[in-house]
């Protein structure tokens, strides 16, 4: 199985060498996987150092000139150190680009809160018109990396080292039917397909995957929903996805779980298994949350 | 919203700036004449920029950034006198159907290039457009315009680091120095450039003459710095 990361730069690079108006500006991070593709093209592929607000407005500056800037570090300095960057350089400035944010909650646990950046997808949510990937796969890392590089708007891809067993076809705006069922609906976001498939054995639900979650398929979740229980599991903040479920099914009474990441300040080191597991988003964690709110329901009706 | 392009047709020039700065802001001759960018926007857009009203979508066209997004009524006046935006617009500076707000928006304003107004934004900004200029083989150049208080903000010393290192030479920064940051000791604007790798300029902020020789000069393999200098702010 590919290395997300290392695809990512792969990728970027390719697309580096395939097409003129597209650079790539990172900030240190990743250059080890760089050094070819930056000594070729010099004047498209930039390093720009220790510098996280330059790294951003360089990416929006080149974009007011007409070129499809390929933005690049860990997620917590891309998103939350630079924020305002964002805000006002891609989203006031209104141009494009593609933000590629690495490492997400988990990935440098040994790293601690620094490193770690649950809360980018809520984050970007403040900013309009941002199409946010949330590639479970290395597969879709390529696939979602190429789409957003070909179209001309704001992206934000975040890649983890955590992976699905198997990639689907990148869909953007298009949720995946994986298993139905008639009861709750689970939706899976990213890396989280493969536990939460283990979570759910034997159980009588539908499970959706997306790699990409905004645009929000509301559609789709609107014309499976069985029971009006839905549970949302997302690598990040808890519930940064729960208004455009409420909003899907706005005249439908409903019941939601939002699992996620909710303790960001958790003070532990280890290993990315041990934060997934902590914040229980393993396979364990996720089946007892579920299973807990099933027999909420139940013992409701 | 309805934004007008129509470029006027009688030329207007600098004397017509105090009575268009009057429309937004009333009868304040005082403080017209002693707008700290007023010259300096005058002369980049009447002596040095190769932009116009026709060329504003022109991948080749000098650009203009104005970093300093405060106070620009001397910014929208220059425009409209230059024919980017009817002088009617400024009539409803800062009312909610204006496109003319007390920071401007590119997405609003006709020839405005940025959306300012926080500051340390647009030299940063201007860094990735010369890069951007550089890398599609176009000689134009940006020229951005920030205020010495402005230079508090750590964003720019990362942009000046930059810029020095990757020698860009279509890149000008203009000081407006009016000695308004807090800290300011008079002479030490331009070392911080130097030290970088820039090349350095100093003129008189209100000197036509002087601020045209700077703004126009253009050192191979080095960004330059013009710093204006301007009556002190709260002498």
């Amino acid at each position: 199985m590919r290395d997300p990361r290392a695809t990512f730069a792969q990728t970027a690079a390719q697309l580096v060498e395939e097409d003129l108006s597209v650079a790539l500006v990172y900030a240190e991070i990743s250059g080890q996987y760089f050094g070819d593709v930056e000594r070729r093209h010099p004047d498209r592929v930039v390093n720009v150092g220790i510098r996280e607000q330059l790294l951003v407005s360089v990416g929006a500056g080149l974009a007011l000139t007409g070129m499809r800037p390929i933005v690049h570090t860990f997620g917590s300095f891309l998103v939350e150190r630079a924020f305002e960057q964002l805000k006002l350089g891609f989203g006031h400035q209104d141009v494009g680009g593609v933000l590629v944010g690495a490492a997400g909650s988990f990935d440098i646990a040994a790293g601690g809160r620094t490193h770690q950046a649950p809360g980018d997808v809520p984050l970007i949510d403040t900013l309009p018109g941002f199409r946010i990937h949330v590639p479970g796969h290395a597969d879709e890392v390529e696939q979602l990396l190429r789409a957003a590089v070909a179209g001309d708007g704001r992206d934000y891809v975040r890649v983890v080292s955590q992976q699905n067993d198997e990639a689907f076809p990148v869909r953007p705006g298009h949720f995946h039917v994986v298993r139905r069922g008639t009861q709750a609906t689970v939706l899976a976001v990213g890396p989280t397909l493969t536990p939460v498939l283990d979570a759910v054995a034997g159980l009588d639900v539908t499970v959706l995957y997306a790699s990409t979650v905004r645009p929000f398929d509301a559609q789709t979740l609107r014309g499976v929903v069985g029971t009006p229980d839905v549970v949302l599991v997302e690598p990040y903040l808890a519930g940064s996805s729960a208004r455009f479920v409420d909003d899907a099914l706005l005249d439908v009474p409903h019941r939601l779980l939002s699992l996620g990441v909710r303790d960001p300040e958790l003070r532990r080191y280890g290993t990315a298994d041990e934060h997934i597991a902590a914040h229980g988003l393993d396979a364990t964690g996720l089946r007892a949350s579920i299973t807990r709110f099933l027999g909420d329901a139940h013992r409701a009706a | 919203m309805t934004i007008t392009r129509e470029a006027t047709t009688r030329q207007r020039g600098y004397d017509d700036l105090p009575r268009l700065m009057s429309l937004m802001t009333g009868d304040e001759k005082h403080s017209h004449a002693a707008t700290s960018t007023l010259d300096v926007l005058w002369v980049l857009y009447d002596r040095v920029l190769d932009v116009s009203p026709q060329t504003l979508d022109d991948p080749a066209r000098d650009r203009f950034y104005l970093s300093k997004g405060h106070g620009p009524m001397a910014y929208y006046a220059v425009l409209a006198a230059k024919g980017f935006l009817d002088e009617d617009l400024l009539l409803g500076w800062a009312s909610y159907d204006s496109p003319l707000g007390y920071h401007p928006d590119r997405n609003l304003v006709p020839g405005v290039e940025i959306s300012s107004g926080s500051l340390g934004h647009g030299l940063p900004l201007a860094v990735g457009s010369a890069l951007g200029l550089r890398a599609q083989g176009l000689d134009s150049r940006v020229v951005v315009l920030v205020g010495d208080a402005e230079l508090d903000e750590g964003s720019n010393h990362e942009a000046i680091e930059l810029a020095g290192a990757l020698r860009l030479d279509n890149l000008t920064v203009v000081v407006v120095d009016n000695r308004s940051a807090t800290y300011n000791e008079p002479g030490q604007i331009a070392p911080r450039f130097a030290h970088e790798g820039w090349h350095t300029l100093t003129a008189d902020g209100r000197d036509h003459a002087a601020l045209e020789v700077a703004l126009k000069e253009r050192t191979p393999d080095h960004p330059s710095v013009v710093v204006a200098e301007v009556e002190e702010k709260y002498s």
